[in-house]
């Protein structure tokens, strides 16, 4: 089985989020970046089925600078990577770039994160399902393969589905699809060498720009009620901000 | 051109999500000098779709056959795509639900447009067509220029008020060219729990944290939310310790809720924590230690003992509702 797994380079869950240049980019300054957690499952899981079954895992990543967390990936067990050398612009530009290269190396499974933490969107699965033509697993808890056949479960609002479909198809992982697997010394001296295979991105798909960023307004500051008089607090809830 | 809205039912009872992703759909339909159109798939209530009407939809059709009583995201976006396109829809709005988030990227990619998801507010059409959407885990908000003629617009439940500002029309059942070849994905079993908000449509939410010592104290949690007719929340350490579900887990890596109130128990408020809820309108926090975090990004809050505390709370809610 071949599998390609997308990684999204996001920053580490603790940044404090800013911007520079008149809030028009996301300042970088001081940030460390991580594989997106999300996308580190979908590697994890990967692993695990091609231990079981045989087979390959290649990560992809859209972006220019991210080399150093490629090399992680490929430190946590992936044989080999491509870069797509071009800044992540959109959602149907990077899902447009991803489509190309599983259908160029023929893979059977692309597995994606559920959604990246720094632009939230989660569409770059159903994205690239739609461009090749394949099943859509979303938000996936369990994945099981047996021969061409994939079974798995999804979250839906207030539940799960149990679903099924044929390979090739899109995956994407959701939190309780596995524990993620951290590198260990051998992966991470090992992953100096691997394959990285960087190559230039289809033109076309520029749809939308990120054009301004603005954080939330400051809270006012907390209002304290009394321990002693606890009832209060449904009173205010109720007469003054008019939620209960 | 027209502003085409998913209208998303449960065996046949449509979504609260759905009513504010049409009351989106009319206000934009309204600033681009058009109508807007609820499109539902596979719906056999009348009553349930002229209903839809009154939340600002000028036209319901309802697209019909075989293959589509059970969401499947191909499927659903083949049908969908082919009514829209018999209304010259080009604008679509489409709830960010689970199913939404299925159907939205291949809608998307079937018509070649701008997608954004994740949009919090109404959409900037006075210069281009600019639209509002939380990032990096509700730490901040970006604005997107969409810049293709189609455009796909995924809509944060509870981020657009549901208004009632017209009235009920008659709905049209529309036949689609659909077939099992376009069925992809083939669905096993659904397992949902009935009668329960699901937290991410909730408007109130009581969440409990490790304060909360163990599962056994959750009895008060429950009994609050009940008298509330709120969802019930954890955080994260809660449920890996298996006091709560895995799907009351909120926050970075759990799910992302944005509820009218938030009442946080027993939860310290680390920054992936907040990531989850920190856009909730109301925020309460109740927690013994004054320095807990939780009480910068809160409304009100209470330094004492939850197990002191909630029983207070509880009877006040009591006397409230009866
Ligand atoms: C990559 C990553 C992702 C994460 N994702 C999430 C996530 O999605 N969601 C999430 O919640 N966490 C997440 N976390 C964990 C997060 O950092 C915190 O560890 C977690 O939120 C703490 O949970 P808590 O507040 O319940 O527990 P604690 O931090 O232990 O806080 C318990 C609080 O209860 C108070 N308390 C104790 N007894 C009482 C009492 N009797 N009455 C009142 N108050 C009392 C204490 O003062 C304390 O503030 C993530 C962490 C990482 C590294």
């Amino acid at each position: 089985m071949k599998i390609l797994v997308c990684i999204s380079v996001v920053p580490d869950t603790t940044t404090k989020i800013t911007f520079t240049d008149a809030n028009s980019k996301f300042n970088t300054a001081g940030v460390q970046f991580i594989v997106n957690p999300y996308d580190e499952l979908a590697l994890t899981k990967a692993l695990e089925l091609t231990e079981q079954y045989g087979g390959t895992v290649t990560v992809i990543n859209v972006g220019t600078d991210t080399e150093p967390v490629i090399r992680k990936a490929l430190a946590i067990g992936a044989t080999d990577a491509i870069r797509v050398n071009a800044e992540p612009k959109d959602a149907m530009f990077v899902a447009a770039q991803i489509a190309a290269q599983a259908k160029a190396g023929g893979f059977d499974l692309v597995f994606t994160g559920r959604e990246s933490i720094d632009y939230n969107g989660g569409m770059v699965a159903g994205l690239v399902a739609e461009m090749l033509d394949w099943p859509l697993l979303n938000v996936v808890t369990k994945i099981e393969v047996n021969g061409n056949t994939v079974l798995a479960t999804r979250d839906i609002d207030g539940g799960k589905e149990d679903l099924e479909c044929q390979l090739p198809c899109v995956a994407s992982a959701q939190k309780d699809l596995c524990e993620p697997r951290i590198p260990n010394m051998r992966g991470i001296m090992g992953a100096r060498t691997k394959p990285l295979n960087v190559v230039e991105p289809f033109a076309g798909f520029d749809f939308a720009d990120y054009h301004l960023y603005e954080l939330p307004p400051a809270k006012q500051g907390v209002r304290l009620i009394d321990p002693a008089n606890a009832g209060e607090l449904i009173d205010l809830l109720h007469n003054e901000k008019k939620v209960i | 051109m027209s502003v085409i809205v998913f209208a998303e039912h449960n065996e046949n009872i449509f979504k609260k999500s759905s009513f504010e992703a049409i009351s989106y759909g009319k206000d934009l339909a309204d600033k681009l000098n058009t109508n807007c159109v609820a499109v539902a798939i596979g719906c056999s209530d009348t009553n349930a779709l002229s209903n839809l009407g009154k939340y600002g939809a000028s036209k319901v059709l309802n697209a019909t056959g075989n293959t589509l009583k059970v969401f499947e995201a191909a499927a659903f976006a083949k049908a969908f795509c082919e009514v829209a396109q018999s209304q010259s829809g080009n604008v679509v709005i489409i709830s960010n639900t689970y199913n939404g988030k299925s159907l939205a990227p291949r809608v998307a990619a079937r018509m070649n447009a701008s997608i954004v998801s994740g949009i919090v507010a109404m959409a900037d059409t006075t210069s281009g067509f600019s639209v509002k959407k939380s990032c990096f885990s509700n730490k901040a908000f970006t604005y997107v220029q969409m810049k293709e003629a189609n455009k796909v617009l995924a809509l944060v439940p509870n981020s657009y008020p549901a208004k009632e500002s017209g009235s009920s029309v008659t709905p049209e059942n529309v036949s689609v060219a659909v077939s099992d070849a376009d069925i992809k994905t083939i669905s096993k079993s659904i397992s949902t729990v009935k009668g329960k908000v699901p937290l991410t449509e909730a408007e109130v939410v009581v969440s409990g944290g490790r304060g909360m010592k163990g599962p056994e104290n959750w009895g008060m949690i429950e009994e609050l939310a009940e008298w509330l007719g709120a969802a019930t929340a954890c955080s994260k350490p809660v449920a890996d310790m298996d006091w709560r579900p895995h799907s009351e887990h909120v926050g970075q890596t759990g799910i992302t809720i944005k509820p009218n109130l938030y009442m946080a128990i027993g939860i310290s408020g680390a920054i992936q924590h907040l990531a989850g809820v920190g856009s909730s309108k109301v925020i309460c926090v109740i927690n013994k230690d004054p320095e807990a975090p939780f009480f910068k990004a809160a409304d009100y809050g209470i330094v004492g003992d939850a197990f002191e505390v909630l029983p207070q709370l509880i009877e006040r809610a009591k006397q409230l509702k009866a």
